[in-house]
């Protein structure tokens, strides 16, 4: 059952809200003056203006999600799996809309998420995806994504832990948060850790303002598993879970190119092939972190680039200035040591 | 006696989806929501005490109901405002507060008149409530 909203709460609308424009906070055009709620009844949402008694055609809601689908499909390479789950979740989303209109009644899905998987697998990422299609279904009023840590929820002394883990609750209320490494507020080596005083309030929120805030706990699958396994009350209210595979060779050479494309450079072909050759050695090396070691790897390469068209006579031509060659590739300290060194360069 | 004061004065109290609708217009233009409560109600009575620290960084106003229906459980025999402050660059005021709880019962002010040299009067508002000690003005705590 769904807790009673509290006194004043404000109920999710029964709307499609517009398409989000970058920040929620379009600027007044008329600088300060204060409209007055309008007369007893009608909802106050700014958001989404009286339309939520209206009926929404399969068609609009369809229309609403698949932009998004289709851009998170466009925007991400592979993760195949993750794609076709976010496609349920939203399917799933917009029957339970059509049934509630028909006056189907049951309780609202619980959305509350895991995301597990290695770092730069693209969990964040899909994260701002997820808030963007929960706004545009009226599952979130705002569709922001509050990222919070273990640092950001737990205090350091008797009192502190409370008040921050709230303020931070507060920050995501009408959005998402998302907490990365969720495993790290649970320390069962220390009785007197804060972390489960912010467990504590997270589980009540989870359960009591399921209106208000959407919950996406990401981290790495085992330490998740073993996080869920001495923290049943926060597994049982977890809906969904979506593991993020790692990325194949071919997969972060996409990811590569993409990245590229979009920063408005490319790889010769030789540059390519030293590429693909990069890959394979970096990925054997600790702290491989998927997308996000080809993202750092890019940016080195492009320092290379600089420093190279730099020192040459002459102003680079505008193909010079989009080429990365094989020489800012093999520069790299990937390709002169063994596998074992720390982080690569 | 019906106290008023501040940006919607001269309407009759606020709903609780109204108050919403207000502290959605704040925290759509980045103003940071604060809430206030006192048992002295006399209009220069300008220092009331801090429910909390203010709000920053909000972007639904149900984090705020939340945070006023906590201060009415805790000192619903008070005044309790809302006031936004507007940060931004050549403001930094407030921006807009107005008074989302009341006693019950308000038994208003009396006028005094103090004569002094030439038959001159001052006049000086004196509330009823605050012949009491402080919290214990408006009867018990929720009433
Ligand atoms: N499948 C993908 N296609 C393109 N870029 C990706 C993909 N996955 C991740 N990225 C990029 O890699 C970086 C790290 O991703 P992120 O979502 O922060 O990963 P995580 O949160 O899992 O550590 C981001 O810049 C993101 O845009
Ligand atoms: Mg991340």
């Amino acid at each position: 059952m769904m807790p009673p909203s509290p006194p004043g709460g404000v109920r999710v609308p029964f709307g499609i809200p517009p398409a989000q424009t970058d920040a929620a906070s379009p600027a007044d055009p008329n600088g300060h003056t204060v409209p007055v709620a309008s007369s007893a009844g009608a909802h106050p949402s700014a958001d989404h203006p009286a339309k939520e008694n209206r009926e929404v055609t399969p068609e609009e809601l369809r229309a609403a999600i698949d932009e998004v689908l289709a851009r998170l499909d466009r925007d991400l390479v592979g993760l195949v799996p993750v794609k076709s789950r976010v496609r349920d979740i939203a399917s799933l989303l917009v029957v339970d809309r059509l049934r509630r209109a028909q006056g189907l009644s049951a309780d609202p899905p619980s959305l509350h998420m895991s995301f597990t998987g290695n770092p730069g697998t693209g969990k964040t990422t899909v994260a701002l995806r997820m808030a963007e299609i929960l706004h545009r279904l009226g599952y979130s009023r705002k569709g922001h994504l509050v990222v919070a840590t273990r640092d950001d929820l737990v205090g350091q002394y008797i009192g502190h832990t409370a008040p921050k883990t709230k303020d931070v609750l507060k920050r995501a209320m009408g959005g998402v948060l998302f907490i990365d490494e969720a495993y790290y507020l649970y320390r069962p080596e220390n009785e007197r850790d804060y972390g489960a005083e912010a467990i504590e309030i997270l589980l009540q929120v989870m359960e009591d303002n399921r209106d208000d805030l959407v919950v996406i706990l990401a981290g790495y699958a085992d330490r998740m598993e073993r996080f869920f396994a001495s923290n049943p009350g926060i597994k049982s209210r977890i809906a969904h879970h979506i593991d993020f595979p790692d990325y194949t060779p071919d997969e972060l050479m996409q990811i590569a190119d993409l990245m590229l494309e979009k920063m408005m450079y490319r790889f010769s072909p030789a540059a390519r092939e030293a590429f693909a050759r990069y890959l394979q050695r970096r990925m054997r090396q600790p702290h491989f972190a998927n997308a996000r070691s080809v993202r750092n790897a890019l940016d080195r390469m492009r320092l290379r680039q600089a420093t190279r068209l730099t020192a040459q006579p002459g102003t680079p031509s505008r193909e010079e200035l989009m080429m990365i060659e094989a020489a800012d590739v093999l520069a790299s300290r990937v390709f002169t040591t063994s596998p074992t060194d720390v982080e690569a360069t | 006696m019906h106290l008023t004061q501040g940006t919607f004065s001269y309407l009759p109290p606020l709903s609780d989806d109204e108050i919403a609708a207000q502290i959605r217009y704040a925290l759509d233009r980045s103003w940071a929501v604060s809430i206030e409560y006192t048992d002295d109600p006399h209009p220069r009575n300008v220092y009331w005490e801090m429910w909390g620290l203010p709000m920053f960084d909000l972007k639904d106003p149900a984090a705020v109901l939340q945070e006023l229906n906590r201060c009415r459980a805790e000192h619903g025999d008070c005044y309790i405002r809302i006031n936004a402050y507007d940060r931004s660059k050549g403001r930094q005021t407030t921006a807009l507060s107005f008074i989302v709880n009341r006693p019950l019962v308000e038994p208003g002010f009396r006028v005094e008149r103090t004569e002094f040299a030439d038959r001159q009067v001052k006049y000086t508002l004196h509330a009823y409530a605050t012949d009491k000690p402080a919290g214990q003005r408006y009867g018990p705590a929720g009433s």
